[in-house]
């Protein structure tokens, strides 16, 4: 299995989610190598970690900097200035070769049956371990260019991804939507592709201690806290939040909302809020993870995700095992999934604020929804998913003794 | 010998339009839903009425006019009466036609098809009162037995329905009432020997309401002769076999490409077939019947799901404060004097918005095994609650002159005015 970033030094969802399969699968029984393109200490699983390169170890903090395939060229100059000794290829693409470059030697080393991989990131090293092993090929499709950028042809992403694609025996999407996107976008065949929603483990939930000081005396006072975390970008949908929140407040004004998370809109959106005249409501927190995340998860009345083009979106299951109730976008997987949540048309102002408003008005529908979708997440387990992928595998191998 | 009673419930909501939070104060029209969805209630109306009730009542007038022997009970809530006066009259006429042979029997319930009876004994008379008088107006006929909104069945609601002179009441013929007993007798209600109850016998009336065209059951195809031989098998078992279910079985849950409506046609005949077979309304069998034992049901009854209790209207959190929230309204709306504030919330004691909130069948991945107008139980709820809130608001700031002048005005003279405006 290749995957090009692992907890604890993720940047975003694909991390956990290779985390949390590589653990599925490895419950499940399957003999897993999971391959990053460099070597840094990473959380264990049972399966066993292999490093295309493993002469230029990252420390943590640099492992870090590196890992997100959606890093955008002018991060990855900055990296490359910060870190001149590490030799970086002169692009995130050179990267991404360079990967697959490596690839076939540890594919020959661990002889695997089957080979998975997650993104485009890894589809060329994917696509050389089949050439170099004959094992088939199946990509995982977590997110795709089209979700983050829009469609665009000239885009040198989208062309490593068709090729993926194309070369796979068989697919993996995160959604429907996401296989939805795949086929009219990506020109494949929709029978190659099995739909795979992410899950969440219950032992992923971040314990934290009873509410303290401020934020205690605002609840106390009848203050609502809305939530919003995810990064700060056109795909995630926060000048749409903003938008609700305006709205929201013009009726309810002891509301406040939190934004959680950074990138490049984080001028744009700070900007629109004090030109909304709502500055004083809205608070930003930058990026939070683990114990400061599970806090803010615990003192808000609820969480929005109000995604533009979400391939699938952990953060509502997270919420919802930390006992918040969420509102979620249509234009997302995770909706798919996910019965006992609100769901609105990102563009959808007026029904996104009336939703927000409603749960902070109701203490009754925030206690069902986050009993009844708590209960319902807590069913998404990892090996669950593991199993669905499994039955992929069998049927390739297969397929392949019958040849 | 082994008589048939058919009874048939009819009914229909007015459904809550998507309200938001941000229409509270400003708009005060709940039902108006006029988009192509399942809220809108004329669209809902037309469409039912087209492919069922039409329908299945010419179907019925055929066979009273062939069988002389055959009859059958309704209860038509009277909020789908109101509705069909507005979005369907003609439904109205053939009910008319049904009830003029004299063989058709009507039942009372409450106006609303509410819960009223949860909380309020004098909202529950009242409802019932004006069900009567709905029916007088529009059948000319005075009901003797009552039925409760889904059958719903307690000791003490036997009581006030038998204190307000009702012959007797039917209730679902559920297991644990009737323990060893059979559904196939008159029964009477716990120290009232004179207030007789007619029990649902489930298995037979499901045959046909929810197993008719499922493939998957041994007895598909159910066809009117073998369901006869099955009715025969009751003789000597027990008098009377209580078929009850609701009208919309009849083409809108069994699509006429299922046969239902041939099978409803088919079936007088073959019933009759047997020479000891018959059909009897409610109040015939109270009459013809003597009661051969006591229920006793000191908890709620229902004819809803496996539970056959109230957990389909009250289960969770957003139901129960729903309710709650409901008739903490009931003493400001009737003190505020305005007719259209205390019409709006009876209209919103109906128990279909209480339903469309349960999540019981939204966990087990059954979503389509019953029907939802919203996306989800949630909104529902929102819906109901933004509205009780502007309803509250209304309560408070008293008649709106203007308003009531127009809400006075029937709506055929309302559609009169609204022509000659554009």
């Amino acid at each position: 299995m290749y995957g090009w970033e692992f907890p604890p030094h993720n940047s975003g969802g694909l991390g956990i989610a290779c985390y949390g399969l590589a653990k599925g699968l490895v419950q499940e029984g399957v003999d897993l190598s999971f391959v990053l393109p460099r070597k840094y200490p990473v959380s264990q699983t049972g399966a066993h970690m292999l490093f295309a390169d493993e002469s230029n170890p990252f420390d943590g903090e640099e492992a870090e900097l590196f890992a997100s395939g959606y890093i955008n060229e002018e991060r990855l100059k900055f990296l490359r200035g910060q870190y001149p000794e590490l030799q970086y290829g002169p692009s995130l693409y050179d990267e991404v070769l360079r990967y697959a470059a490596l690839s076939p030697l540890v594919a020959l080393r661990s002889r695997p049956d089957v080979i998975h991989a997650h993104d485009w990131l890894c589809y060329p090293a994917g696509i050389a371990a089949k050439r170099a092993t004959g094992a088939p090929l199946v990509v995982h499709v977590h997110a795709t260019e089209f979700d983050r950028a829009g469609f665009n042809q000239t885009n040198p992403i989208n062309d490593i991804e068709r090729r993926g694609m194309h070369e796979a025996d068989h697919i993996l999407t995160v959604s429907e939507y996401t296989k939805n996107i795949i086929v009219n976008y990506y020109d494949v065949d929709p029978n190659k592709v099995t739909v795979v929603y992410n899950g969440i483990d219950s032992d992923d939930k971040v314990v934290v201690s009873a509410l303290e000081g401020d934020m205690k005396r605002l609840k106390d006072a009848g203050w609502g806290i809305v939530l919003f975390v995810g990064r700060l970008t056109m795909q995630k949908g926060p000048d749409y939040f903003l938008e609700a929140a305006k709205k929201v407040l013009s009726r309810r004004p002891q509301t406040l909302f939190v934004i959680a998370g950074s990138g490049d809109m984080e001028r744009q959106i700070i900007d629109r809020a004090a030109f909304l005249g709502i500055g004083d409501k809205v608070i930003f927190t930058g990026f939070k993870r683990d114990k400061e995340l599970g806090r803010l998860y615990q003192v808000a009345d609820l969480m929005v995700m109000p995604s533009v083009s979400e391939p699938f979106g952990l953060v509502p299951l997270e919420a919802l095992l930390n006992g918040t109730p969420v509102i979620v976008s249509k234009q997302s997987g995770v909706a798919e999934v996910l019965r006992n949540a609100l769901k609105v048309d990102f563009w959808d102002i007026d029904e996104m604020a009336n939703k927000i408003a409603s749960v902070l008005e109701h203490p009754s529908l925030r206690e069902t929804l986050a009993t009844e979708g708590g209960r319902e997440v807590r069913a998404q387990a990892w090996s669950k998913v593991a199993q669905r992928c499994m039955m992929v595998y069998k049927k390739l191998v297969k397929s392949l003794l019958h040849v | 010998m082994s008589a048939i009673c058919f009874y048939f419930q009819v009914h229909q909501p007015r459904r809550i339009k998507r309200y938001q939070f941000f229409d509270i104060g400003t708009d005060h029209e709940y039902f108006n839903d006029a988009a192509e969805l399942d809220t809108n209630n004329a669209r809902v109306l037309r469409k039912v009425a087209n492919k069922s009730y039409l329908p299945a009542n010419a179907v019925l007038l055929e066979n009273l006019r062939y069988h002389p022997e055959f009859k059958v009970a309704f209860s038509i809530s009277g909020i789908a009466l109101e509705q069909f006066e507005e979005y369907a009259p003609e439904v109205i006429e053939s009910f008319q036609r049904l009830v003029d042979t004299g063989r058709v029997e009507i039942l009372s319930e409450t106006y609303y098809h509410s819960l009223s009876f949860l909380e309020s004994p004098d909202e529950f008379r009242e409802q019932v009162r004006m069900h009567a008088q709905k029916v007088k107006e529009l059948f000319g006929v005075k009901p003797t037995v009552f039925r409760n909104t889904e059958l719903i069945y307690r000791n003490d609601i036997a009581e006030m329905v038998a204190d307000m002179g009702y012959l007797g009441m039917l209730a679902e013929g559920a297991d644990h009432l009737l323990d060893w007993r059979k559904p196939t007798f008159v029964y009477h209600a716990k120290n009232d020997p004179t207030f007789k109850l007619l029990l649902k016998h489930y298995k037979l009336s499901d045959d046909i309401a929810f197993r008719f065209s499922n493939k998957g059951w041994e007895e598909w195809p159910l066809t009117a002769g073998k369901f006869a031989k099955w009715v025969d098998a009751h003789n000597g078992d027990g008098h009377v076999i209580n078929l009850f279910m609701d009208y919309e079985t009849f083409g809108e849950h069994q699509w006429e490409d299922t046969g239902i409506f041939n099978f409803l046609r088919a079936m007088p005949a073959e019933v009759l077939k047997h020479p000891d077979n018959s059909f009897v309304t409610p109040t015939e069998a109270f009459s013809t019947y003597g009661s051969v034992g006591e229920i006793d049901a000191p908890n709620y009854v229902s004819w809803a799901d496996m539970e056959r209790d109230l957990s389909a209207w009250m289960s969770n959190s957003i139901q129960h404060d729903a309710l709650r929230a409901f008739f903490e309204l009931e003493s400001v709306v009737k003190k505020s004097g305005d007719p259209s504030v205390l019409r709006d919330w009876r209209r919103l004691s109906t128990s279909d918005h209480f339903y469309y909130m349960c999540t019981k069948w939204f966990q087990d991945g059954d979503v389509h095994a019953y029907f939802n107008p919203y996306e989800s139980p949630y909104e529902a709820f929102i819906a109901y609650m933004n509205v009780l809130n502007d309803l509250r608001l209304r309560a408070h700031t008293g008649p709106d002159k203007k308003r009531s002048v127009w809400e006075s005005v029937s709506y055929k003279a309302r559609g009169v005015l609204q022509a000659i405006k554009s």
